[in-house]
């Protein structure tokens, strides 16, 4: 349960970040995983009136405020088109309706968790996390970077042309993924991302080029490209046991989510 | 349709638009905001002894009221689990106990204004713990070096085989005809181990009680509970004081599986109340009730099956060994139906031997959780005759027809019980017709990388505890001629406040809407050992069957100087009584009154008790519809079929909603509800987070039909539906697996990854 | 810490502690429908809504609701006879003890999705759990009941 001796609406961005200086201080986004604890903590800050509830539309790029919920991600035309519903598909297995009208893209992101559908969708695409402090800096360099008391104040996805999909593996329906996967073809490259293996995902990009010019290619010669991609992918990282899976099925599952989800995206052309 | 008004009808539930608007009724709801709020300091360690306990600190937080150690609480061993006495399972807890014997047994109890205080204070206990080595392998916890109980004062009160210097809760032989000659004129003979994982209930009201002392200065109770009497026993043997200084209470509850067969946590606000004088209020975390609850025992199953060619079934030879954690509820009893519901099913066979061992180990105690014992004994039997079926190549259907227990047997393995009635064979021929199982079985190839296959299990229960489980009920004529019905049964969302109305309306020839129901009260409700044991309509039904009689004959009685006849020229048409013999007629409205100017209003009450030598078992049979991704073992549940004999259908709704919640509670028990700790005995799976229950989204198209038969000795012909139903889906779907896949999982449950191993060492 | 809502359209201005979980709030406040079931934002049992959205009052700070308004079955009780009716002629109401935080959310997925398929319906609705009922029979209330309020509707 969350336990603190004040709660504070932080009136600007500045204020807050002077705050969370504090040792004891945390910034709240929607409690999911921070009420889960049971530190007493001195200050909790609130930013929900900071305006940064709102996605952002611009013709290269979506900004999305950190406390816009999952749900409203989850909903969003914009962001679903670019990412082929991508995005919905990323979210919409996590608990329930209730729970990501509740929870927030900062608290998710910020979290850095290993088993998180939201780090391994985004991670694929051109995305920047903007902080306080720290400025803007790429997803999947944050993603590496110590916790500490800076603000995540929103995630910037620029529009790169890209042709993407999602899939992760669930024992149960709305449990933590035993395996997440993402998948982009890029103009920069071709880029996936393996995540609750069961650490955090991890941006991987197709350095051999064994998909290069994979839309135009026999759908035979196509096949064994993506075969390979796939084995190669799942060789490129280290995978563990928890309560959900063993780790040599984390693998196979990571090389085959890799190969149906880029076929996938192949097929669609 | 239904011959009767109210029986075998859709009856709207009495309590439901209560429930559906969300109105307080639930303990929680009920509870005075100014009582004490209860938690307790918990064990780090699965097996120590309490060196040393320093309460001082904690007894200085503002608002702390008491802060309890074992040091005071009464030496006298009981036991919680809610059986009939002398109960079967050892008195072997307190309180509180200098020893702890698992991750997270009580150390102390903590009782204050606030629930901040009692946290504060929880934290500031100092103990010194003498940790000891626990016993946490359950297969060498028998005959081990370690004892979990080596205290002098345990007890066991029934010859169940218990031995606490051997680690055994209960171990016993039983068996019928001749084994080693069945087994020699076998042609085949199949032998394997299946293994059962422990499952928590999960309602979702967690374990919660309050406690208040009375203006007689008795101590009230107010519980979550299917087991009020078996509660007030339980509380005068823990805290040494007298029946009847306790009162319990049940109101309305959310929900219980048998979880609520077990007193997990009354004894806590009950001393506190009772020591301090002052309402005191417990609320179970869910965590607390994932940890240290009253789970699915543990149990793994070694079968020997003898049988001929033609797939005659000669021999079973079963052995059990039931993992009963730190404490006994329930161990001796529910390890009995793992071999005494399955056997019956193939009662052609010349002859069985069952044997079991029920082992105490340093986990969290085991209790009652619907099916009892049954679901892992059915597990083992109906996958091992799928196996079998396999190795003589007979249609796993043609096997279970040529063996199966029919109308009119005498089960040997079930106490030699006559099988009165038996449709079993008629769900068999339903079930297969749903399911359009000719032309599924065993699978068909989807040609996607996917295996559609069916399998499918056959199931029974019983109807109560024969010769033991009571039910009474007492029934009251009231002013305007309507009824209060009073029972001792706990409704716990099942409905049985509605069917046992519907019974009494037919008897009484008026509405359901006619009776009151009240229960339960320990102080006003008639004995009944309590909603388990799938006893209620059964049992209870047929006590207010023969309660209604008698209030009838009463009525008649009463009537006599005012129609001036003999009771059998009187006929009861639900509001008068009448002379057949000159039209004349009382009514019910006027014997009320005058009754009641005549002081005579004991002619307007009955009361009768009920109980049964047998426990006639529903039959039924489930068959799953999978498909399995052959490449990575992901199950997915496409169709469920299942249909039941639960006797006479007394509620058509609640009989289908039972038998789909049974059905999903078994679907989650064969795909991933697993009770799982981590090397030093502490449950990982501690929440909802970690343990996973079904969602609407893991269910499939599940159709339930009924089959009924008629039970002669029941009320209309009824039987019961609560267990039976959760028995079929974890052998049901392990056998569609193997017919999708190859890969046969004798360990639930049942998750893609081990399906991916077998189907990795079945190419090997 | 003073804090201003909305409950159920009443006005009310309280202090209340800065760590006060909205779910007990609201139980203190007479809103007893509201009810716990777990403490990991599983269950959805607590399930309210904020400003008309299906939220987990287990989980979203109380502070969070200040200047806003919140919404309890207490509120709703004509719309839950009117749903409620339908589950009870299921039979699955049973224990009950789920019923108010699901048909918050059902309620919401009424407003939210116009003629939703049996796929969208169970995804709306995966976040609240049910140990008795199995869903099945919630499903067929639901269908009925969604039938229903088109049917009276397209009278309209």
């Amino acid at each position: 349960m969350l336990r603190c001796n004040e709660y504070i609406f932080a009136e600007s961005l500045d204020e807050a970040y002077r705050l969370n200086q504090k040792k004891s201080a945390v910034i709240v986004g929607g409690n999911g995983w921070l009420k889960l604890g049971s530190r007493q903590w001195g200050s909790v800050i609130d930013i929900s009136r900071l305006g940064l509830d709102k996605i952002t539309e611009t013709d290269d790029a979506f900004t999305i405020g950190a406390m816009v919920t999952l749900r409203d991600i989850e909903k969003h035309g914009g962001l679903n088109a670019y990412t082929d519903g991508a995005v919905r598909e990323a979210v919409r297995h996590i608990v329930g309706t209730q729970f990501r009208n509740t929870v927030t893209v900062g608290g998710s992101i910020f979290g850095r968790f290993g088993f998180s559908d939201m780090l391994t969708v985004f991670m694929v695409m051109d995305s920047f996390i903007e902080l306080y402090n720290g400025g803007v800096i790429p997803l999947h360099e944050f993603s590496e970077m110590p916790y500490d008391n800076d603000i995540l104040v929103n995630m910037i996805v620029k529009k790169t042309p890209l042709k993407m999909a999602y899939s992760a593996f669930r024992n149960q329906q709305t449990d933590f993924p035993v395996l997440t996967f993402a998948h982009a073809f890029r103009e920069d490259g071709a880029f996936s991302a393996v995540g609750a293996r069961p650490s955090r995902a991890e941006l991987r990009r197709d350095e051999e080029d064994i998909l290069k010019d994979i839309f135009s290619l026999s759908p035979e010669d196509a096949e064994e490209a993506i075969n390979a991609y796939a084995l190669w992918l799942s060789s490129q990282y280290t995978y563990e046991s928890n309560l959900r899976a063993g780790a040599d099925y984390r693998r196979h599952i990571a090389e085959v989510l890799a190969r149906r989800t880029v076929k996938a995206i192949v097929d669609r052309g | 349709m239904s011959e009767y008004k109210n029986v075998s009808r859709p009856v709207r539930k009495k309590d439901a638009m209560a429930l559906v608007t969300g109105k307080p009724v639930y303990t929680d709801d009920l509870a005075p905001a100014d009582c004490l709020v209860v938690k307790l300091l918990r064990s780090p360690h699965a097996h120590a002894l309490i060196e040393d306990i320093d309460i001082s600190a904690a007894m200085k937080v503002p608002g702390i009221e008491a802060v309890f150690t074992y040091k005071d609480v009464p030496n006298e061993r009981f036991s919680i689990a809610g059986q009939t006495y002398p109960e079967a399972s050892p008195y072997d807890r307190l309180i509180l106990d200098r020893r702890v014997r698992f991750v997270d047994d009580a150390v102390a109890i903590v009782a204050g204004e606030n629930e901040k205080a009692v946290d504060k204070a929880l934290k500031l206990i100092k103990v010194k713990y003498d940790v000891l080595e626990p016993v946490l392998d359950f297969r060498s916890a028998k005959d081990n070096k370690i004892l979990v109980h080596p205290e002098d004062n345990w007890r066991s009160l029934c010859p169940v085989g218990a031995d606490n210097k051997r680690n055994l809760c209960a171990s016993e032989t039983s068996e019928h005809g001749d084994l080693e000659k069945a087994f020699a004129e076998s042609d085949v003979i199949f032998e394997n181990t299946y293994h059962t994982q422990a499952n928590q209930q999960a309602m979702m009201e967690t374990f919660r009680a309050y406690s208040y002392m009375d203006t007689y200065g008795r101590l009230n109770v107010v519980t979550s509970t299917q087991i009020p009497f078996h509660v007030r026993r339980i509380l005068s043997n823990a805290l040494c004081i007298p029946k009847s200084k306790i009162r319990v209470i049940k109101p309305r509850i959310g929900g219980g599986f048998g979880a609520k067969q077990t007193a997990v946590m009354e004894m806590y606000p009950a001393l506190v109340t009772y020591k301090t004088g002052k309402k005191a209020k417990m609320i179970y975390t869910r965590q607390e009730s994932q940890t240290a609850s009253s789970p699915r025992h543990e149990m793994e199953i070694r079968l020997k099956i003898g049988a001929m060619r033609d797939g005659t079934i000669k021999a079973i030879d079963m052995y059990t060994l039931s993992n009963s954690g730190a404490f006994g509820e329930h161990g001796p009893t529910t390890v009995g139906l793992s071999g005494h519901k399955s056997i019956p099913l193939y009662n052609r066979a010349e002859a069985y031997r069952f044997v079991y061992d029920v082992v105490y180990t340093n986990y969290m105690a085991a209790g009652a959780y619907r099916g009892y014992g049954a679901p892992q004994g059915m597990f083992a039997m109906e996958s091992a005759i799928d196996e079998l079926s396999h190795i003589l190549n007979i249609d796993p259907i043609e096997i279970r027809e040529k063996n199966m227990v029919r109308e009119g047997d005498t089960m040997y393995a079930y106490y030699g019980e006559p099988a009165n009635s038996c449709a079993l064979d008629r769900c068999l021929e339903s079930a297969r017709r749903l399911m359009d199982w000719d032309s599924k079985y065993p699978s068909k190839d989807m040609g996607n990388g996917k295996v559609r296959a069916v399998g499918m299990a056959m199931a029974m229960q019983g109807s109560c505890i024969s010769s033991l489980d009571t039910g009474s009920v007492t029934l009251r004529v009231n002013d305007d001629g309507f009824y209060t019905l009073l029972i001792g049964a706990s409704d716990m969302g099942t409905g049985c406040d509605t069917i046992l109305a519907q019974m009494a309306a037919d008897c009484l020839c008026c509405d359901v809407d006619d009776i009151i129901v009240h229960g339960v009260d320990t102080d006003s409700s008639p004995y009944d050992s309590g909603s388990y044991a799938s006893s209620t309509t059964y049992i209870t039904g047929m006590a207010v069957v023969k309660t209604c009689e008698a209030l009838i004959a009463k009525l008649k009685h009463y009537a006599k100087p005012m129609l001036e006849c003999d009771e059998e020229d009187m006929e009861f048409n639900g509001r008068e009584i009448i002379n057949t013999k000159n039209d004349k007629k009382v009514s019910l409205k006027d014997i009320a009154y005058s009754s009641q100017n005549n002081n005579d209003a004991e002619a307007l009450c009955a009361t009768e008790s009920h109980s049964s030598p047998i426990s006639p078992p529903p039959f039924m049979v489930g068959m799953a519809e999978v498909e399995v991704d052959k490449e990575t073992g992901k199950v997915e549940l496409i169709n469920y079929k299942a249909v039941v004999d639960c006797g006479t259908v007394i509620n058509p709704n609640l009989a289908r909603i039972q038998t789909e919640g049974g059905l999903v509670q078994g679907i989650g028990m064969a795909l991933y509800e697993d009770v799982v700790y981590n090397e030093r005995g502490g449950t990982l799976s501690n929440s909802l987070m970690q343990y996973k229950i079904p969602t609407r989204q893991d269910i499939c198209n599940i159709q339930v039909e009924f089959e009924p038969s008629y039970e002669p000795t029941g009320p209309f012909g009824a039987k019961s539906i609560g267990e039976i139903v959760i028995n079929t889906p974890p052998p049901a779907i392990a056998n569609a697996v193997y017919n999708a896949v190859g890969v046969r999982i004798r360990e639930l449950p049942i998750t893609p990854e081990k399906i991916y191993n077998g189907m990795k060492k079945n190419e090997a | 810490m003073e804090i201003k809502l909305w409950i159920n359209g009443r006005l009310i201005k309280d202090n209340a502690e800065p760590d006060m979980p909205m779910l007990e709030y609201l139980r203190s406040k007479g809103c007893y429908s509201v009810k716990r079931g777990c403490e990991t934002s599983n269950c959805g049992l607590c399930t309210v809504w904020l400003e008309g959205k299906p939220i987990l009052s287990c989980t979203l700070p109380l502070m969070r609701a200040d200047g806003k308004h919140i919404t309890t079955l207490e509120g709703l009780q004509s719309e839950a006879e009117e749903f409620g009716a339908f589950l009870a002629d299921e039979g699955a109401e049973q224990c009950g003890f789920c019923n108010s935080g699901f048909i918050m959310n059902v309620l919401a997925m009424k407003r939210e999705l116009s003629d939703p398929t049996e796929d969208e319906i169970k995804e709306y609705l995966s976040g609240n759990l049910c140990r008795c009922t199995g869903y099945v029979g919630q499903l067929r209330a639901i269908k009925k009941y969604l039938k229903s309020v088109k049917g009276e509707a397209g009278n309209e």
